[in-house]
């Protein structure tokens, strides 16, 4: 039974190779199509300087998308999950997400926690003091939008009254999956973005 | 009444467990006929509870001037009520007092009851580690009137000064450091206070054009709601006539000691 089932598999693994687009483009030299081929998402280019551009740009995204250095900024229990995003469970270099305890070190902020009245203007200038090409992920209910904390006298209500977020990770709190899953939204975000076309724009 | 509850659900258990032992070994029926012990509900114990009481009366009887009554709560829980100029008379006799060494403060809360005319309770909570006993000192006091800082006998009474202060507004007369310690810095008012709204007056924003964050009065898009999540049937039957003093059980201090 077991060599049955060896059988199918070789069999299914050829019939994938056969139709790999691959081979097909080597036959006919066409160029591939489409982002999950060729993993850029800038195909329309109308000269060649708007085609070299977006090739920088396509470098550029992939060396900030592969190091995205969060700040480790944990206010309350969901930084518990952060940690857990960061064991080997979930493990966060996978994605060459490191923990870095300086600002100045970082591009990225996971806003783990509720935030309150007194902790914004830290909030703020710790944003403030990482350079640039940073990017924000609020984590939680908390961070979100007030949460349970939303009618309360002490508490900021959302993270984005103080610092603009990039991507809001619902929960309370997000499992360490769903913080894995808002990074690789970001990653995605990145992907897209077109700073060297739209220097040529202008 | 939880304890009737579990006591009537066990019944039909152990006799079924008697009756199947008496036709093996009657050594083992014995064993469980004995009653059942039941670790989950906190039993009070007699000994200690008397103890306790005894030196309640003798605090009482050492401090006339201030102790004005002595009580349980919660069954064995002991409660001195002292007049506000006895704080630190009454803390220092009982940090002191051989036979006593309530050593550890615990902690100090306040309390705020706006019907009564002194509104703030504050109580100062004590535990024994010679004896492994606790104690609870209960005194009172209104907006203005100062309560004596505990700072001189325990140190650790420092930041829950603050704290109360922060919270409730009282004061505390020498006090080595008497500022806010868990609100935001200029922050006015007394959180837990009753009559401090939920929202509080202001909230924060990060002003693009100031380049810092600002202050203002708060903007709610939605009032805050409360819901009436109460049963349309009757919680707690039993205690339907009880006053609301009914845990506590005074001690009579003019008693005989036992």
């Amino acid at each position: 039974m077991l060599s049955a089932l060896r059988s199918t598999s070789a069999v299914a693994s050829r019939r994938l190779v056969a139709t790999q687009p691959t081979q097909a483009i080597a036959a006919s030299g066409e160029a591939p199509k489409g982002i999950g081929k060729t993993g850029t998402p800038f195909l329309n280019s109308s000269s060649k300087a708007e085609y070299a551009l977006a090739r920088l740009d396509d470098v550029m995204n992939l060396a900030q998308r592969g190091s995205l250095w969060p700040l480790t900024f944990g206010l309350a229990c969901c930084a518990v999950e952060m940690m857990h995003f960061a064991a080997p469970r979930y493990d966060m270099d996978r994605y060459g997400v490191v923990f870095r305890a300086s600002p100045r070190q970082a591009d990225l902020i996971f806003v783990a926690g509720t935030v309150t009245n007194k902790m914004a203007p830290a909030l703020r200038r710790i944003y403030d003091q990482m350079p640039e090409a940073k990017w924000v992920i609020s984590m939680g209910s908390c961070a979100n939008g007030g949460g349970y904390y939303h009618y309360a006298y002490s508490v900021l209500r959302g993270c984005d009254r103080v610092i603009p977020v990039d991507i809001y990770v619902p929960g309370c709190p997000p499992t360490a999956e769903a913080l894995l899953y808002g990074v690789l939204q970001l990653q995605k975000k990145i992907k897209r973005k077109r700073e060297a076309q739209l220097w040529y724009r202008r | 009444m939880l304890g009737s509850v579990a006591r009537t659900a066990l019944l039909p258990r152990t006799a079924v467990r008697v009756a199947a032992f008496s036709t093996t070994q009657n050594c083992l029926a014995e064993k469980a006929e004995e009653p059942k012990k039941k670790p989950t509900i906190w039993k009070i114990d007699d000994k200690k509870r008397e103890r306790l009481a005894n030196f309640g009366r003798y605090a009482a009887e050492c401090l006339p001037k201030f102790v004005q009554q002595v009580q349980f709560a919660a069954g064995d829980e002991l409660e001195l009520l002292i007049h506000p100029s006895g704080v630190l008379p009454v803390l220092s006799f009982l940090k002191g007092n051989h036979s006593a060494q309530f050593t550890n403060l615990t902690f100090i809360c306040g309390v705020d009851v706006p019907t009564r005319k002194n509104r703030f309770e504050v109580v100062y909570s004590l535990y024994s580690v010679r004896f492994n006993a606790r104690i609870r000192i209960r005194t009172y006091t209104d907006e203005i009137a100062p309560l004596e800082s505990a700072t001189p006998v325990f140190h650790g009474a420092n930041w829950y000064e603050r704290e109360v202060y922060d919270m409730y507004g009282v004061w505390f007369n020498n006090h080595p450091d008497l500022r806010r310690i868990l609100t935001d810095y200029g922050f006015e008012g007394h959180p837990f206070r009753k009559d401090f709204p939920l929202t509080g007056y202001t909230e924060v924003r990060y002003d693009p054009e100031l380049k810092r964050v600002v202050y203002e009065p708060s903007e709610l898009a939605q009032e805050f709601r409360k819901f009436d999540l109460d049963t349309p049937w009757e919680s707690f039957p039993a205690f339907r006539n009880k006053s609301i003093t009914s845990g506590y059980e005074t001690i009579d201090l003019k008693a005989p000691e036992k």
